[in-house]
């Protein structure tokens, strides 16, 4: 690890005001992909400006037809949540599924989705409940926050303070594990909210992403036989070692039937 | 008291206090008074000539204390490391030795190779400065690819292996074998290739090294499987320091499962570095370290057909294979896949006729050697594969196959057409037993139900032989051994009646500590609290060959009796004096010296106090002390053998394969202690299901950097990957060792991959898969399936 200078501030507007022209800092929430690549002296940054201070980041509560989740809510607070449980049962089992104890009590809601990890859970979530992001400075629409590999609708600067997911009529989340570092290879989420039914992967591709054709025959339908025949295209996905596209392609349709199943049950 | 403490009890391991307390004792806890620290320089290319090298700036680091380049160590005349064992290849001629620089001079050979070492007064002192060193590069195409390494065109590792060819070797007669193939009935054949593992020991690998300037003398802390035969190689063959002024020492060693017999660049680098630096140095890997640099395990591509008559009994085994040597010649890479891998190709079976061609082969990959089993887990996937697929062709049960081939029992000993004369045996009641415990009559009922699940459910059998407790001297140096294979032990009474067992095995997690005190405990009377273990100290302990092969209680524990007995017949000359009895009507009991006949009696801890008080004492005859030495060298190789059997289910969806019943039946000989046996059996399995369903180290063929060189990527075997193993054990005692044992510490390991491939294999069948290969991940089962049901609609 190289050297950095180290701030804890206790507001967000200090933290925000810390980040002002330093390009070279990087911001730390629970830290669980910032430390290892400390460690593995990948990234070299001027500052760390860990968010972990900042009381009024973390928190559930529930605000109308929406759970509204703090950025800096351990995964562990979101699956033991009784509001997150009652509401949208999908998330608090989600949550409850990511990494192992200690990465669900150190990583946070905000952390994950800022970083746009091609094989982090929440994305689905947020794309296929078409969750809202608020930022310091405003807030972003699902469709158009997830851009690339590790890469997201914010700017230089701004950071996640919560996240509002809208209540579910029916959702589950289906993962598909790698299995060596068991982050999603496959992950669907299915939602029917009020707003329409959705379905999003995460793990397949560069970033999460939804997929139209099983929405479109599931919002007619909303059973796994319905989609049974639909095939996402292995073009553009995730290969390595562990999947390669096209088993990611085809995990994509059996990860969503078992999701309609569940989300039915 | 011996009935809870001695053979056969299910002690405790008095080892575990420490260990599961954090108060162990590793290399890296070595609280040495100012210690600098080493980090090591490694190639980022698979191969590449190195152009120039500039240590000009990370010297003047801050921190630095020295920089050490491969050019130092030849310009120091530093020795190559060795490779012990010399195999011939079929023309009579020793296999290539290219050399094994301690440090890469002019050309590095694979990922991770070393080329400078950096020492500092801090760890992340000496990484800054290891970043500042300029190695000008000329990258050159690697061979990785193993099934295509011995090609004509392929990159040349070494020139001194021209075409990477180490050694053609053979063992057969092939006329013989060929003729019997041409009268088969029926000839069964399989392409398979044993998948490269990497050892990842919970403990990295870690050194410490300090000169004593006023005696001369050095110290090598090393995580050591053989302290012994680590000084030796060192002080013989690579540093030329003498044996007498080099004191090893391998304190808790937290596993290695054969990764930390060898020995390696670092420690001696460390070692000779000592002297200079006038410091002591420390170095522990770091985990990626760990998975670049480790010797790695397997890695063989096979073809092997079996030859069968018209009623199933084999009449010929005809093998070839290529075996990954990797980069450089690691300490006994080239006995492995050798006299360790094809000595065991007639497994459990009487066929008569067996060839096997073995071509060893050099690629830009880390060195291979010895993994737990070493050779013969590759041995019994061919067989086991071999044999489940010709019963499967044939339609007959594939136990029953097994069982019309069946070494029997009444011909033991039994000479195999593959050198090996295996001592003692009897195979059919193992796989009745493992057919009882697993319930393998009931099993279509339960493939059935499966079924119904959408699962496919399928069976495995793996019956597997191991030669081992290494081994007779004379056999392995007719073999081309470069070292003897007998085993130490000195049993060190105390004036008041405890004892010191010192052994020159090794134990770094199999219990040692408790074992050896049971035997002692059993056989002299002496509680187990009053008995300690000590071992992994050139200084301390008598010369010992280390632990490897399952041979420590085999060897080590039979010279601890050898040992034992000694005590025994010096205690009786004392007591014979005490009692004023005559020797021979002496007799040793449950701890005490007995006048047959009489009620006179001298427990033994008396006459030991005798022998170090001696005012009433045979002088003339006896001397005072006691403390007995013996050395073991063992007749014959040890040959525990059993069946598994294994129960799968696959999710035809995803691939996905899940064990869902394991049974293990296993002939060890006599059992010391229970409980460890079945540790060692529990973890022998999980490695063998790794190999079988999850591990896989994989190099990009064409840039040769190893994809899985993490924990994101090398997928070890989690307690949710298996079920509760059932074990079963029948016994045949060792003819030829005094505890009549035979040993316990890779038979997991050896079978269990083709237990699980096998069940896999048969649960695919009703899809028409004919071939997964090994690991069976989901991807490769999801292809196989997906392949098959091509080739149907075609």
């Amino acid at each position: 690890m190289y050297d950095f200078a180290y701030h804890r501030p206790k507001l967000l507007g200090d933290a925000v005001n810390l980040l002002k022209g330093k390009s070279e800092a990087r911001v730390m929430s629970g830290g669980m992909t910032l430390i290892p690549t400390l460690k593995q002296r990948l990234a070299r940054p001027s500052d760390v400006v860990d968010l972990a201070g900042i009381e009024e980041l973390a928190g559930i509560k529930v605000e109308g037809n929406n759970v509204v989740i703090g950025g800096m809510t351990r995964h562990a607070d979101v699956a033991s949540s009784a509001d997150v449980k009652s509401a949208i049962p999908a998330l608090a089992h989600l949550a409850g599924h990511i990494g192992d104890p200690q990465v669900r009590n150190r990583g946070t809601i905000g952390g994950s989705v800022a970083n746009s990890d091609p094989a982090a859970d929440y994305p689905a979530a947020v794309l296929a409940l078409n969750a809202t992001v608020t930022t310091n400075t405003g807030k972003h629409a699902a469709d158009s926050f997830f851009k690339g590999l590790f890469e997201t609708a914010l700017a230089d600067g701004e950071l996640i303070t919560s996240i509002s997911f809208p209540k579910a009529e029916k959702a589950a989340y289906m993962k598909f594990p790698n299995p060596a570092s068991r982050y999603a290879m496959v992950g669907v989420f299915v939602a029917k909210t009020a707003g329409g039914v959705r379905v999003a992967v995460t793990g397949a591709g560069p970033c999460a992403f939804r997929v139209k054709a099983m929405e479109d025959a599931l919002a007619k339908n909303f059973s796994s036989a319905a989609i049974k025949d639909i095939k996402v295209p292995a073009d553009g996905l995730n290969s390595d070692i562990h999947g390669s596209a096209e088993y990611r392609a085809h995990l994509v349709g059996v990860m969503a039937r078992r999701a309609v199943d569940a989300a039915n049950k | 008291m011996t009935a809870q403490t001695g053979i056969g009890a299910r002690v405790k391991r008095k080892e575990d206090q420490r260990f599961l307390t954090g108060n162990g004792r590793y290399v890296d806890d070595l609280p040495l008074a100012r210690a600098t620290h080493a980090h090591f320089l490694r190639s980022p290319h698979a191969h590449a000539k190195i152009k120039s090298i500039d240590t000009s700036a990370a010297a003047k680091m801050p921190g630095v204390v020295a920089i050490f380049t491969g050019k130092d160590v030849a310009d120091a005349k530093v020795g190559s490391l060795i490779c012990g064992w010399v195999v011939k290849d079929k023309h009579g001629n020793p296999h290539k030795a290219p050399p094994h620089p301690v440090m890469a001079a002019d050309t590095v050979r694979y990922v991770g190779d070393t080329v400078a070492m950096v020492v500092a007064n801090s760890q992340d002192e000496a990484k800054d400065a290891a970043e500042a060193i300029k190695v000008d590069y000329d990258v050159k195409p690697a061979n990785v690819d193993l099934a295509r390494a011995l090609d004509k065109g392929v990159a040349e590792v070494h020139a001194e292996a021209p075409g990477n060819l180490i050694y053609d070797w053979e063992i057969g007669v092939k006329a013989d074998v060929d003729a019997a193939f041409a009268k088969a009935a029926h000839v069964t054949k399989i392409d398979i290739v044993n998948n490269r593992l990497i050892p990842n020991a919970m403990e990295p690998r870690a050194a410490a090294a300090e000169y004593d300037k006023g005696t001369g003398n050095y110290t090598l802390w090393s995580t050591s499987q053989n302290p012994h035969v680590l000084r030796l190689i060192l002080s013989a063959f690579v540093l030329g320091i003498p044996e007498h002024k080099l004191r090893v020492i391998a304190p808790d060693v937290g596993g290695g499962f054969g990764s930390k017999i060898f020995c390696y660049n670092e420690e001696t680098m460390l070692t000779w570095a000592a002297s200079r630096v006038g410091r002591p140095i420390k170095w522990t890997a770091e985990r990626s370290e760990s998975f670049q640099t480790d010797a790695h395990g397997r890695d063989h591509v096979t073809h092997a057909e079996l030859a069968l008559d018209k009623d199933g009994k084999f009449l010929a085994l005809r093998v070839e294979t290529i075996a990954n040597m990797g980069a450089y010649l690691s300490t006994f890479a080239t006995a492995v896949p050798t006299y360790l891998y094809a000595t065991l190709l007639a497994g459990q079976y009487t066929t008569p006729l067996i060839y096997a061609n073995v071509k060893a082969a050099l690629t830009h990959t880390a060195p291979v050697d010895a993994y737990r089993g070493a050779g013969r887990p590759e041995a019994t996937y061919v067989i086991e594969s071999i044999v489940s697929k010709a019963a499967k062709e044939l339609k007959v049960d594939p136990a029953e196959l097994r069982r019309k081939n069946f070494i029997p029992a009444s011909v033991f000993p039994y000479q195999t057409p593959v050198a090996l004369q295996y001592d003692s045996g009897n195979y059919p009641p193992i796989i009745d037993e493992a057919i009882k415990i697993a319930d393998y009559n009931g099993f279509e009922a339960r493939r059935a139900e499966a079924k119904s699940r959408g699962k496919l459910r399928g069976i495995g059998f793996s019956s597997y032989i191991e030669a081992c407790g290494l081994a007779p001297s004379q056999v392995i140096g007719q073999l081309g051994g470069g070292v003897g294979q007998w085993e130490s032990a000195q049993i060190r009474f105390n004036p008041t009646g405890n004892v010191q067992i010192l052994t020159g095995s090794h134990s770094h997690g199999q219990g040692h500590e408790t074992t050896f005190a049971q035997i002692v405990s059993d056989k002299l009377g002496v509680p187990i609290e009053n008995i300690e273990v000590v071992h992994g100290d050139t200084a301390t302990t008598p010369f010992g060959m280390g632990s490897y092969g399952s041979r420590s209680l085999a060897v080590g524990g039979s010279a601890i009796m050898k040992a034992a007995d000694k005590v025994i017949a010096k205690g009786k000359k004392i007591a014979a004096h005490l009692m004023e009895a005559s020797v021979a009507d002496v007799v040793f009991e449950n701890g005490t010296f007995k006048v047959a006949g009489t009620d006179k009696a001298v427990p033994l801890g008396q006459a030991v106090f005798a022998a170090y008080v001696p005012h009433n004492y045979p002088i003339a005859e006896v001397e005072p002390g006691m403390d007995e030495n013996a050395f073991y060298d063992p007749a014959n190789f040890v040959y525990p053998a059993g069946t598994q059997i294994c129960e799968v289910e696959i999710d035809p969806d995803t691939g996905e394969v899940e064990i869902v019943n394991f049974t293990a039946v296993d002939d060890f000989g006599n059992i010391v202690n229970p409980m460890i046996v079945e540790g060692q059996v529990h973890g022998g399995i999980v490695q063998g299901v790794g190999q079988a369903l999850l591990e896989n180290a994989v190099y990009d063929r064409e840039t040769g950097q190893l994809l899985s060189g993490s924990y994101m990527d090398y997928t070890m075997p989690r307690a949710d990957d298996v079920p509760s193993f059932k074990l079963g054990y029948k016994v045949t005692p060792c003819p030829h060792n005094p505890l009549g044992v035979k040993g316990c510490g890779e038979a997991g390991a050896i079978a269990a991959p083709a237990a699980v491939m096998n069940a896999v294999h048969d649960a695919l069948a009703p899809l028409g898969v004919s071939h997964v290969p090994m690991p069976a991940t989901p991807l490769n089962v999801w292809q196989a399936i997906s392949g098959a049901a091509r080739k149907a609609a075609e």
